[in-house]
């Protein structure tokens, strides 16, 4: 049944870059084939019904904390009126998505796209599938489906007389699938829009769920890795006799020029003899990089006369010409690492014609991909399972790399099960980095205090250019501009300014960027949300006026503004020693803002002692999950503005581990209040754009604290001791 | 071959003397609830009781483990997910990705024995596991309904 085609790694790459948010397009053979699996008939794709009635919903998202899987079995049971007590879920795999003509969509999970890229699909899976259940128990009673009603799993006919769904999904699978289907008004969800509690949290309360890292199969090997400190740099030499004697070592394997992996009866066992494995680096043209290199690029880049231009309108130099002030900053992000609590990891089996992967991936199309081309198998040759991640954050999302070391070594031992992991520090100093860049803020203030220009001039790193060079737009990586555009329903900017420009002078330093949780709208906001209240004080107005002056063509932008701004009391003075910093932006589809309260004491310590945030998605499908990410956010968020920061010297990550790389604890951790403002009409994300004003909101109020505007992240390179 | 008294069973390893906890419970005898996060005592997602002692396993090598220690693994805190913390975890709906989770279930069952009427600051000063989810808000709301529950 099958034939045989080329998958490039390319086409499924590009649909990797819908990470940022982009819809390029994503052209996948499919192979003539469209039959479903399994014992029991399907309904559909994404629904299958058991005789004891309970309803297995197929998830194409994968879940790593964001709840989307908890969220989608909820859009599909909304349609489908199952009991919900009754809903579990699964899996398809990449390979049956190929085979059936990729009936699931894309599997790729980030850029918050889980339910706002496939609500209608699942919803519809639902419906159908109620339809061909009616119908089915119509046809049993001889009876027109109309004349029945359906509730929790129960069809109930025009004499009283009822059916489970479990009854008659044998014959409803034997049906046509309608073609034509109405969903319901989300006025009318029961399931959807309620606070039910997630579908996965059992295993987590009692260490049975089982991540990646913890797959045991029979006869597995595992395998510690260390790769190049310095991107570019080779291996010269490697002495591996010095530890094949060492307890349970069973191989030494070079896999490519920047890596080599030892693998032993037990991942101890491994790193404790890849510790000492003596190992010669050519370390390369890198090897004499530093943050002093990266300031001179990034500083060069923001006053260059060629940049990339993100958004313009009106006449930015004549407006600064008669501007009756002009305001100008520098600011600066720094890289920051995923560190999901999960470190990298890949298992992957290897025979002369079959491959396995399992892996926890945010996109294992890519994976499948990956595996067809590094083994040279054809694709239906080759599987993955998906796992469950232990945090991904976009560390998981696009690069990969995990996988192609685990297929590696694994062709270096064919028939064998081996298991790569990361330590923590290799894990810490190899990963695709939140780009670093500086922006130079300048705004044109008329005489009354007008905003009547704004350049920001961005300087420094492009996702695209370092990960997928091939999705970049003439040179350009329009993903820089995340939030900052003109319109658009992924992302604009929320204010009207007459004369704007929006530019960047790419600068990429040798450090491999990534999708880091938020995106390049983490620093956007931050560098513009800073600005603006520095432009309000120049302008002698209160911040959140000055905004409002500008955005009223924004209304959207605004509510949720001026909700957090009613949140936190605005209007009324702050306690005795607390002040207050507001900030707002649109980025995955969803408005957002947030206002921080916050006091920094005689030593200099910040607490912050309430955050109000506010999400205007669209449509909530649960709505303690979206706080549960709002909150979680401000942890995250507030981790790369408070904590943590990635450096390099001598073309080294410096930062190893958790001692070094500090993220927010529970003790710096704010009580967040979330306020969901859900206006209907279009469908946003929720799983990061809180992120983009956790920081803008904190630093804001560090301000009004301290009178120390804060330009360079994170918090913790400055003193905030009262002078 | 050495033995550990593990969730109130004696098991036999093969393992390093220098070996930490950690991977003797998760290579040799199959307890993989608890994670490895950092190696370095830093994060707790490895955190197991010792005599009922919260202890991070990863810097817990086997040899300086005292013969009848018993140890318990977030396999061995209840039989039936019923500890109080479990409870609460559920009622909540405190995980997100949940990696971090047995070691923050077994930090706070060590803890609410400690302070069974924790306070807000209490929690803060002695709750100091890692959570990337941020996870955090729900897990001090979670160890004061435990301390309902318990």
């Amino acid at each position: 049944m099958t034939h045989r085609f080329t998958l490039s790694r390319r086409s499924f790459l590009a649909g990797t870059a819908a990470a940022g948010g982009l819809s390029l397009g994503f052209s996948l053979p499919a192979l003539a084939q469209d039959a479903p699996t399994g014992d029991i008939p399907e309904m559909n794709a994404w629904v299958v019904i058991n005789p004891d009635n309970t309803v297995v919903v197929r998830v194409a998202k994968i879940e790593m904390g964001q709840g989307t899987l908890t969220g989608l079995a909820q859009l599909v049971a909304e349609e489908l009126e199952c009991d919900w007590d009754n809903v579990t879920w699964s899996y398809p795999t990449p390979g049956e998505n190929v085979a059936r003509s990729r009936v699931w969509g894309s599997f790729g999970t980030f850029g918050s796209q889980g339910i706002r890229t496939s609500h209608q699909m699942v919803r519809e899976g639902g419906a159908a599938a109620r339809m061909m259940l009616v119908q089915a128990a119509a046809n049993r009673w001889g009876v027109d489906a109309g004349t029945l009603s359906v509730s929790k799993g129960v069809i109930t006919g025009p004499g009283g007389e009822t059916l489970t769904y479990g009854e008659v999904a044998a014959d409803a699978a034997n049906l046509e699938v309608p073609t034509e289907v109405a969903l319901k008004d989300p006025a009318d969800w029961t399931i959807a829009g309620s606070r039910v509690l997630r579908l996965d949290t059992t295993g987590k309360l009692d260490g049975s769920q089982k991540y990646a890292i913890d797959l045991k199969v029979d006869g597995m090997m595992l395998a510690a890795i260390k790769q190049t400190p310095v991107m570019g740099g080779k291996i010269a030499s490697i002495d591996a006799d010095a530890v094949m004697g060492m307890p349970g070592v069973q191989r030494v394997v070079q896999i490519s020029d920047e890596a080599v992996v030892v693998v032993a009866d037990t991942w101890w066992r491994a790193k404790t003899a890849l510790d000492a494995l003596p190992i010669e680096w050519d370390l390369g043209e890198n090897a004499s990089f530093g943050m002093a290199d990266l300031e001179a690029m990034l500083d060069e880049g923001l006053s260059a006369t060629e940049a990339f231009v993100g958004n313009q309108s009106g006449d930015v130099a004549a407006a600064f010409e008669s501007a009756a002030q002009v305001l100008e900053a520098d600011y600066h992000y720094p890289w920051q690492h995923h560190a999901t609590m999960e470190p990298m990891n890949a298992m992957a089996l290897v025979t002369d014609d079959s491959c396995e992967v399992w892996v926890p991936t945010q996109n294992a199309e890519t994976d499948l991909a990956v595996a067809a081309e590094t083994t040279g198998l054809e694709i239906p040759q080759c599987e993955i399972h998906r796992i469950n991640l232990g945090g991904g954050f976009g560390r998981r999302a696009s690069a990969a790399d995990y996988t192609v070391v685990a297929l590696k070594v694994a062709m270096e031992m064919k028939g064998t099960p081996v298991k790569v992991i990361w330590s923590r520090e290799e894990d810490t100093t190899h990963g695709t980095y939140h780009p670093t860049t500086k922006a130079r803020m300048r705004g044109a203030l008329d005489a009354d205090g007008n905003l009547t220009a704004l350049h920001m001039r961005i300087s420094g790193q492009s996702i695209f250019a370092g990960l997928m060079p091939f999705a970049l737009q003439n040179g350009m990586d329009p993903l820089t501009f995340q939030g900052l555009q003109a319109d658009g329903p992924e992302g604009q900017l929320g204010y009207t300014v007459p004369n704007l420009l929006v530019d960047h002078a790419m600068r990429n330093p040798p450090v491999r960027p990534g999708f880091w949780r938020g995106v390049n709208n983490n620093q956007n906001a931050f560098y513009l949300e800073s600005f603006m209240d520095e432009l309000a004080d120049a302008a002698g107005k209160d911040p959140l006026e000055f905004r409002r002056g500008l955005m009223q063509n924004h209304p959207k932008h605004l509510a949720v503004l001026d909700k957090v701004a009613e949140g936190i009391g605005w209007d009324t003075p702050a306690p005795e020693g607390r002040f207050r910093g507001l900030c707002q932006h649109m980025g995955y589809g969803s408005y957002v803002a947030a206002a921080a309260e916050v006091s920094v004491d005689d030593r200099g310590a910040l607490t912050i002692h309430k955050i109000v945030a506010a999400t205007d998605c669209g449509h909530v499908v649960n709505p303690q999950q979206v706080e549960a990410q709002i909150e979680g956010s401000f942890a995250y968020g507030l981790s790369a503005g408070l904590l943590s920061q990635v450096t390099m010297e001598e073309g080294r990550v410096q930062e190893e581990n958790f001692d070094t790389y500090p993220i927010v604890s529970m003790w710096e951790m704010p009580a967040v209040e979330s306020h969901l403002i859900p206006s209907g009409g279009f469908w946003g994300g929720v799983g990061e754009p809180t992120i983009f004003v956790a920081t803008p909101a904190v630093m804001n109020a560090v301000y009004r604290a301290t009178g120390q505007r804060i330009r360079e992240l994170p918090l913790s390179k400055h003193d905030l001791t009262p002078q | 071959m050495p033995t550990l008294v593990v969730n109130g069973t004696s098991m036999d390893f093969d393992a390093e003397p220098d070996t930490p906890l950690l991977w003797v419970l998760r290579e040799q005898l199959g307890l993989t609830g608890t994670k490895y996060g950092c190696g370095v005592a830093a994060c707790g997602a490895c955190t197991v009781h010792i005599d009922g002692i919260a202890t991070r396993s990863c810097q817990m090598q086997i040899q300086d483990i005292r013969p009848g220690e018993e140890i318990t693994t977030i396999e061995g805190l209840s039989p039936d997910r019923s500890h109080p913390i479990q409870q609460a975890w559920a009622e909540l709906d405190v995980p997100q990705c949940g990696y971090c989770q047995s070691g923050q279930i077994m930090a706070a069952a060590a803890f609410l024995h400690d302070f069974p009427e924790p306070t807000d600051e209490d929690i803060k000063q002695n709750m100091t596991n890692l959570c990337r989810c941020g996870t955090y808000n729900r897990i001090k709301a979670g160890i004061k309904r435990a301390a309902e529950l318990s």
